[in-house]
């Protein structure tokens, strides 16, 4: 990624590359037939076939989407929280829990929550949103506290109201470091998200887990490179964002 | 005006600031003054309520500074501090026009504003309005934050040791600024400095604070020529008393009315009236010279100083 202030034009931008070639091979995949029927001749069925690629990428996509708002809701709120006067005191208790959210392996939370809530893609939201919980609350917090005293003290002399303070000045100064952990919360949650199929979500994991369960490597390496390039295309993506964030500091 | 009355400020027992009562008249400068810990600027911070008072009250041209809530009152009182604090993210003009804007000026009225101040500033409007405060040096900063200071015209204005982080050159330039500004606009000024050189140059009043006690108050001359104690003397005078002294005087006070020296004047050698008997004496020393003739500000002759004149007193 670069930081630098380039203007970059949108034709040239290497997320819009990424994302077009994630969808060309969502759709262009049955093409690869004869390629990977060559590679592995063994193989009955060298495609997946189960569910179109495009439904798994939706699917999979609507899953991140869905766990990211609500860990980053529950994380900047959290962030914030503990950061003002009157919530300083939750500070530990929270991220003690954000960090035991994120020391419990995924697939341990899927484990216990499928005999709670059942199969399908509710256990697999909140073992995501659990996950991705302290990236969030983490860089939120550093991200405020690293605003300057004097720029916190020139803020609240200037006549700003609490609410002013934080919408005007703290938010805005610290959002390329919460943005950056939403960034590694939703890079980790992206591959996370392909376990999900253990418990009976669709997501671009369950090529990968046929495949496996099945000794079909063609179904893995086409499950592992559509997450792959998934995962790129929305690492890039943040990269844009996070440049237009932090634009003041490279003007 | 700004009224302290016996105003207090505990932590845990032990005073900050105690029992100070201190009074800057409309339209001056007054200055605290004191090493750190002396709780200068914990005085200055009850005045917008960043802090509260134990006990006492502060006056602010007729209310007490409790009346108002606190963002009101901080809207009304400009603001500047050693650290600058400029928002970062925000350009010079968004950040000049932080009040104004919390006030809800218009636009237009705000852009004239902005550049009005860049200009009182002599900062270049075309070239740093729309600047990131990181692109720009240390005295700009802090001339941007002066400004910032300034932009709803302000009641009052408060400054934390404002040139404490600059260099000298900057400093001194700046210390100039304030001096013209204040004479431009007429703000009642309330500064904090550790610097006794600034403090005799900028202020009408000062007070001397010493572990949360006023030891002294009064006109530069009052501390320097009628010091209260020993620990006044020391401070203000100790072995710069005679030079501080003739920093507080003026060339029109000593000169002589004589218009013409010996029939010879050089115009270029000319002095200011108002210019500081410190630096009429430098001048004399630099260029070997033991009197200078003396101008007002359109350059009409007023008199002659004579370096003989400089140590009667």
């Amino acid at each position: 990624m670069t930081t630098n202030g380039r203007h970059i034009s949108w034709y040239a931008d290497p997320a819009l590359g990424a994302a077009l070639l994630t969808l060309a091979l969502v759709f262009g995949m049955p093409l690869l037939r004869p390629v990977f029927a060559g590679a592995f001749p063994e193989l009955d069925r060298p495609i997946y076939v189960g569910d179109p690629f495009w439904l798994l990428l939706l699917s999979h996509l609507g899953l991140v989407a869905a766990s990211s708002v609500a860990a980053g809701v529950v994380g900047i709120g959290a962030g914030i929280l503990v950061t003002r006067k009157a919530g300083r005191s939750f500070r530990g208790t929270i991220e003690t829990l954000a960090a035991m959210g994120q020391t419990f392996p995924p697939v341990a939370v899927l484990a216990v929550a499928v005999p709670l809530i059942g199969f399908g893609a509710w256990p697999a939201f909140i073992a995501l949103a659990l996950y991705g919980l302290l990236p969030i609350i983490e860089n939120t917090v550093s991200g405020l506290e690293q605003v300057p005293a004097a720029v916190r003290e020139a803020a609240a002399s200037s006549g700003m109201t609490a609410t002013q303070v934080l919408r005007d000045v703290e938010l805005p100064i610290a959002a390329p470091i919460i943005l950056t952990g939403v960034r590694i919360s939703v890079t980790i949650n992206i591959g996370t998200a392909a376990l999900a199929s253990t418990v009976g979500a669709k997501s671009l994991g369950l090529p990968l887990i046929v495949g496996l369960n099945s000794d079909n490597i063609a179904y893995v390496i086409q499950g592992a490179l559509l997450v792959g390039a998934l995962a790129i295309t929305v690492d890039l993506a943040f990269g844009r964002a996070l440049r237009y964030v932090q634009r003041w500091k490279v003007a | 005006m700004i009224e302290f009355r016996n105003v207090s400020k505990r932590y845990d027992g032990s005073f900050a600031v105690d029992d100070l009562s201190f009074t800057v008249a409309e339209g001056a400068i007054g200055v605290l003054i004191g090493t750190s810990g002396s709780g200068k600027s914990t005085a200055l911070r009850m005045v917008n309520r960043l802090i509260d008072p134990s006990s006492g009250t502060i006056h602010l041209s007729g209310t007490t500074v409790e009346q108002l809530p606190p963002v009101k009152l901080r809207r009304r009182i400009g603001y500047v501090i050693q650290s600058v604090g400029l928002f970062p993210h925000w350009t010079v003009e968004r950040n000049i026009g932080t009040v104004p804007h919390l006030l809800g000026w218009p636009k237009a009225k705000i852009r004239d504003r902005v550049a009005q101040l860049l200009d009182l500033l002599r900062l270049d409007a075309n070239a740093v309005r729309h600047k990131y405060p990181h692109q720009l040096s240390g005295g700009q900063q802090q001339r941007v934050g002066v400004a910032r200071a300034l932009a709803a015209d302000p009641d009052v204005l408060l400054m934390d040791e404002p040139f404490g982080a600059l260099d000298p050159i900057t400093r001194t330039a700046l210390q100039d600024e304030i001096a013209f500004i204040h004479q431009q606009t007429k703000k009642t000024i309330l500064l904090v400095t550790h610097d006794i050189e600034e403090a005799l140059k900028l202020g009408d009043t000062i007070a001397l604070l010493d572990r949360g006690k006023l030891v002294q108050a009064g006109t530069p001359r009052d501390l320097l020529t009628a010091p209260a104690n020993d620990f006044v003397r020391d401070f203000f005078g100790g072995a710069n008393l005679g030079l501080r002294l003739l920093e507080i005087e003026t060339a029109a006070t000593v000169m002589r009315p004589e218009k013409r020296i010996d029939g010879e004047r050089n115009e270029a050698e000319a002095i200011p009236a108002s210019m500081s008997l410190h630096r009429a004496l430098s001048l004399m020393v630099a260029r070997g010279v033991d009197r200078l003739p003396v101008v007002d500000d359109k350059g009409a002759p007023q008199g002659t100083l004579h370096l003989a004149d400089l140590a009667k007193r």
